[in-house]
C-alpha cells in the first residue's frame, strides 16, 4: 500500500512512520507547514511548527530511508484552523482547534492531496485504535494506554476518512515504550519533550494571541442578576467554567469563589456565579458526525467533552439536522458534568468504541429529578486490534 | 527497477573526472597556503596555480581573483563589501540596485543592508521573459544616480534562463562611475564570460555548478575596487576575504572552470539541441504546459527548459517525477523546504496560481536523450495526477470566504 505519513518533527509520527515501513508499506513521508512565520528554534512547549522541527521530521525520514517533501498548507490552516479558533472565541465560544485541524487539514487538506496523488491512506501517530469488525466495518476506539489517547480529536474524521487512516501507535502500552522504540531504531527525535500547547500561539499566551488579533472590546462582568461586579477588555478571553483571572474586586456575598457561567459577546458582557451554576444536566449537539449513525430513540453511552477530560455515563439521541441530545443525568448528579461551553466537542462512547461527536451548540441547568429508564448499552463482542500491517481500508 | 534521470543540473551537476582527480591528488598532500615553510609553499603554489587557472579562463587577472566558500559568500561580499566601500567616501550613496529576479544570495544581503545598513533598495523590473528593464534602469540613474552605491544584475537567472542585458547595464553605469556586480554562478560554461571584456566590476562564479567541488567559489573583483571585507580573519585573499585557503578544492574548482569553458560551445551546441527537444516535446506531451523565460534560445541559457504547467502544483509535480524517477526543481527557493510562488515568475507578471505549478527542467554534461525521453514518457501521466490533486486542493477554497475571522489582523 502507498502510505503517507505525516511527519511533524515529533518522536510519535516518527515511530508511527517506522511502523509502517516495517509492515511493508510504500511509505513517502510529508511535514506540513502550517505557518508562514516560523521560528528558527522550537520554543517552550512548541513541537511542530518551527525549522528546527522540520529538520528534525526530515532526518528521520533520512534514518528511515524514506523520501520527505514539505507541504505548504499554511493558507488553508490560517483560513481554517486560526479563522475558526479567532471567529469562535469572538462568538464566545470555545473551541477546541486541534479537533479543527484533524477534520480540515490532517483529514481533508492533506487526505484529499493524498489520495489524489496516488496514496492509498495516511498515516501519524496519533494515539488511537481501528478495529475492523468481521463485515469490514472500521470503527475508531480509544489507545491502549488510555492516557495518551487521543480518540476524542480524531472523532471528527467520520467513518470515510477513517476508512484512509492509519494509528500505528493505538496499540502501545506507553510512551516510554514509543521513546524506546525510537531510541532502538536510531530516531534523534527519541528524547524530545512532547508539546501540548496550541501550536500556532506562540508562548502559550492565548489571551494576548486573542487580544492581538480580536482587538480591545471592553465590556462588564456581571452576576446573574445583571448586578455589574467588575470590567473587561474583551469577553472572547474568558471561557465557561473558568475561575481564576476574573479580577472582581468584591467577594461574593457568602464568601465563595465565582466562575465564569456564561461569556455573551453580543452585550459584551460575561456573567458569573456560583459553581453549582455550572452544572449540567443535558447538553445539546450540532454538526454530529457518526461512525455508525444511531438508530431512533434514546441510547447508552458515555460522554466526554474534553480532550483529556472523563466520560460521563449518559444517554443520547439523534435529532433532526444533525443534531443530538445528551442526558447526563442517569447516574445522578454526583456525576454530572461541569462548566460545559459552546463549541466545545462531545463525543461519545460505547466502552472504548467511538459512536460519534458533535460540537456543542448549548446546555441546560442541572435537573435533579430526571428518572427516565436508560436502556442497557449493548456490548460488542471483542474485535480484533488493528496492528500496523493491517491495510487502513478494505475495498 | 527506476530510471534515475537527472535534469536538475543547475542546482548541482556531477563533478567532472579530472576535477575529481585533481582534488583526490591534492587532498592527500599537507601544508597551509600561508605557512613559510616547504609544504606550506608547496599548497600556496597549488593556489596559485590554480587562481592564474582561473583567472585565464575567465578573461581576469590572477590577482582580481577573491577566493569564497561559494558562489553565496561571493555575491555578499560584492553586495555588503561595495556598499560599504562606496559610502565610506560618500555618505549619500545609499542606493542598492538590483534586479527583481535576482538570486536570493543578492536579494538577501541587498534587503539586509537596508535593515541594518541603512541602505535604500531598488528592485529594478523585468519583461514577461524575465529580462532586465533597461529604461527603468536608466530612469533611476537619470533621477538619482549621485545616491546610487551599486548594481548588481545576473549574468542569467537561475530560473526561467534568461540572459541579462549587461553589456547595456555597464555602459549605463559607467557614465555615472557607478560599480556593477553580476551574479554569473549559472552562465560560466554555458555562455561565453569574460571578465575584462564585460567591463564588469566584479562577477561571481561558483564551483560546483561547473562540475567542481561544492564549497568554493570566486568573486573577481576589479583592480582597485573598494571592497570591505566581511569576513575577518588572517588577511588572505589581500585582506579581503580571511579564511585558509583550500589548495585541493581551489585546484580542483580551477580545473573544472577551464574545462567547462574549454568545452563551452560544443556543449552548448549540444545541449541548446537537447534542450529544444525537450522544449518541443513537453509542448507536445502536455498542450497546456507555457514556457517561461525568452523563447529565443540566443537570449536564454542553452542548458535550461521552464514550464508552469496550469492547474498544478510544483511540488506535486516534483514529488510525482520523483517517484517516477526523475530528478528536476521547482525552480523557486525554498525556506526550509517550504514551496513558495517563485519571486522570479512573480516578477515576470505570471500569476501566482501559475506560478505554483512551475518546473525547472536544467541539463547539464550527462545529459543525454534518453533523459529527456525518459521525461517525456513520465510527464503527462504526472501531469493528470497533479492537476487532480491541485483540484482536490481547490475545492475547498470556495467556502473560505465564510470562514473569514470578524477581528482585525
Amino acid at each position: 500500500m502507498r502510505v503517507l505519513a505525516a511527519l511533524s518533527g515529533g518522536v510519535d509520527s516518527a515511530v508511527a512512520a517506522a511502523r509502517a515501513v516495517d509492515a511493508g508499506h510504500d511509505v513517502v513521508a510529508v511535514h506540513m507547514a502550517l505557518s508562514r512565520t516560523r521560528d528558527q528554534f522550537r520554543t517552550g512547549s512548541r513541537g511542530c511548527c518551527s525549522i528546527e522541527d522540520a529538520g528534525d521530521a526530515r532526518r528521520a525520514a533520512d534514518v528511515l530511508g524514506i523520501p520527505y517533501y514539505v507541504w505548504d498548507l499554511s493558507e488553508r490552516f490560517e483560513d481554517t484552523v486560526v479563522a475558526d479558533f479567532l471567529s469562535e472565541y469572538a462568538a464566545g465560544r470555545t473551541p477546541n482547534p486541534c479537533v479543527r485541524c484533524n477534520e480540515h487539514i490532517k483529514f481533508e487538506a492533506l487526505l484529499d492531496k493524498a489520495l489524489a496523488l496516488g496514496f492509498d491512506a495516511v498515516c501519524t501517530g496519533h494515539y488511537a485504535s481501528v478495529v475492523t469488525r468481521p463485515d469490514g466495518t472500521r470503527e475508531l476506539h480509544r489507545s491502549r494506554d488510555a492516557a495518551k489517547d487521543q480518540s476524542y480529536v480524531l472523532a471528527v474524521m467520520g467513518p470515510d476518512r477513517l476508512a484512509r487512516a492509519m494509528f500505528p501507535l493505538g496499540e502501545v502500552t506507553s510512551k516510554d515504550e514509543v521513546r524506546a522504540e525510537a531510541a532502538a531504531r536510531g530516531l534523534s527525535v527519541s528524547a524530545k519533550p512532547d508539546s501540548y500547547d496550541i501550536c500556532f500561539v506562540a508562548d502559550g499566551d492565548t489571551q494576548g494571541f486573542l487580544r492581538d488579533r480580536l482587538g480591545s472590546q471592553p465590556g462588564d462582568i456581571v452576576d446573574a442578576d445583571g448586578t455589574v461586579l467588575g470590567a473587561h477588555d474583551g469577553a472572547y478571553a474568558y471561557t465557561v467554567g473558568q475561575r481564576k483571572g476574573l479580577a472582581i474586586g468584591r467577594p461574593a456575598p457568602d464568601g465563595r469563589p465565582r466562575y465564569v457561567l456564561a461569556v455573551e459577546p453580543v452585550n459584551r458582557r460575561v456573567v458569573v456565579g456560583p459553581v453549582e451554576a455550572l452544572e449540567v444536566a443535558g447538553i445539546a449537539g450540532e454538526q454530529a458526525v457518526w461512525f455508525t449513525e444511531p438508530g431512533p430513540g434514546w441510547f447508552g453511552c458515555a460522554v466526554q467533552v474534553r480532550a483529556h477530560g472523563v466520560p460521563v455515563a449518559a444517554r443520547a439521541r439523534v435529532l433532526d439536522g444533525g443534531a443530538v441530545e445528551v442526558d447526563v443525568t442517569v447516574d445522578g448528579p454526583q456525576r454530572s458534568l461541569h462548566g460545559v461551553a459552546p463549541g466545545q466537542s462531545l463525543v461519545l462512547y460505547d466502552g472504548t468504541r467511538v459512536l460519534g461527536q458533535a460540537t456543542v451548540a448549548s446546555t441546560t441547568p442541572a435537573v435533579r429529578t430526571s428518572a427516565v429508564p436508560v436502556p442497557a448499552v449493548t456490548v460488542p463482542e471483542a474485535p480484533t486490534p488493528d496492528a500496523a500491517t493491517t491495510p487502513a481500508h478494505r475495498a | 527497477m527506476q530510471v534515475s534521470v537527472y535534469l536538475d543540473h543547475a542546482a548541482t551537476t556531477p563533478m567532472l573526472p579530472e576535477a575529481v582527480a585533481v582534488l583526490t591528488e591534492h587532498l592527500v598532500r599537507t601544508g597551509n597556503p600561508s605557512s613559510l615553510h616547504a609544504a606550506g609553499r608547496a599548497a600556496r603554489r597549488t593556489v596559485e596555480e590554480g587562481r592564474e587557472r582561473l583567472a585565464a579562463a575567465l578573461g581576469a587577472r590572477p590577482s582580481e581573483v577573491v577566493v569564497t566558500g561559494g558562489g553565496t559568500e561571493a555575491d555578499n561580499l560584492a553586495v555588503k563589501g561595495l556598499f560599504w566601500g562606496r559610502r565610506t567616501h560618500d555618505p549619500s550613496r545609499r542606493r542598492i540596485l538590483v534586479s527583481a529576479v535576482e538570486h536570493h544570495a543578492v536579494l538577501d544581503p541587498a534587503f539586509w543592508m537596508a535593515e541594518h545598513a541603512g541602505a535604500e533598495i531598488v528592485l529594478l523590473p523585468v519583461d514577461a521573459d524575465g529580462v532586465l528593464d533597461l529604461d527603468a534602469l536608466r530612469a533611476e540613474l537619470d533621477e538619482h544616480a549621485e545616491q546610487v552605491a551599486l548594481i548588481s544584475v545576473m549574468w542569467a537567472n537561475n530560473e526561467v534562463g534568461a540572459l541579462q542585458p549587461l553589456h547595456d547595464v555597464v555602459s549605463l553605469a559607467r557614465r555615472h562611475g557607478i560599480p556593477v556586480h553580476a551574479d554569473a554562478v549559472q552562465a560560466v560554461g554555458q555562455v561565453p564570460v569574460d571578465f575584462a571584456a564585460s567591463g564588469l566590476d566584479a562577477l561571481t562564479v561558483s564551483g560546483h555548478k561547473v562540475g567542481g567541488p561544492g564549497g568554493v567559489g570566486a568573486l573577481l573583483a576589479r583592480r582597485g575596487l573598494e571592497l570591505t571585507p566581511v569576513l575577518h580573519g588572517g588577511g588572505q585573499e589581500r585582506g579581503v576575504r580571511s579564511g585558509t585557503l583550500d589548495a585541493p578544492a581551489i585546484a580542483s574548482f580551477a580545473v573544472a572552470v577551464d574545462s567547462a569553458v574549454a568545452a563551452r560551445e560544443a556543449t552548448a551546441q549540444r545541449l541548446t539541441e537537447l534542450r529544444d527537444a525537450l522544449v518541443a516535446g513537453v509542448r507536445a506531451a502536455v498542450p497546456g504546459a507555457v514556457l517561461r523565460g525568452p523563447e529565443d534560445a540566443a537570449r536564454r541559457l542553452p542548458a535550461n527548459a521552464h514550464f508552469t504547467f496550469p492547474g498544478c502544483e510544483g511540488d506535486s509535480l516534483l514529488y510525482l517525477l520523483d517517484s517516477a524517477g526523475v530528478a528536476c526543481s521547482t525552480g523557486s527557493a525554498c525556506q526550509a523546504g517550504v514551496p513558495r510562488p517563485s519571486h522570479v515568475l512573480l516578477a515576470m507578471g505570471v500569476d501566482e496560481d501559475d506560478a505554483r505549478g512551475a518546473l525547472r527542467f536544467s541539463l547539464g554534461h550527462t545529459s543525454r536523450r534518453a533523459d529527456v525521453d525518459a521525461l517525456l514518457t513520465a510527464l503527462p501521466g504526472v501531469v493528470d495526477r497533479a492537476r487532480a490533486a491541485g483540484l482536490a486542493g481547490r475545492s475547498d477554497r470556495a467556502d473560505r470566504g465564510h470562514r473569514q475571522p470578524s477581528g482585525a489582523r
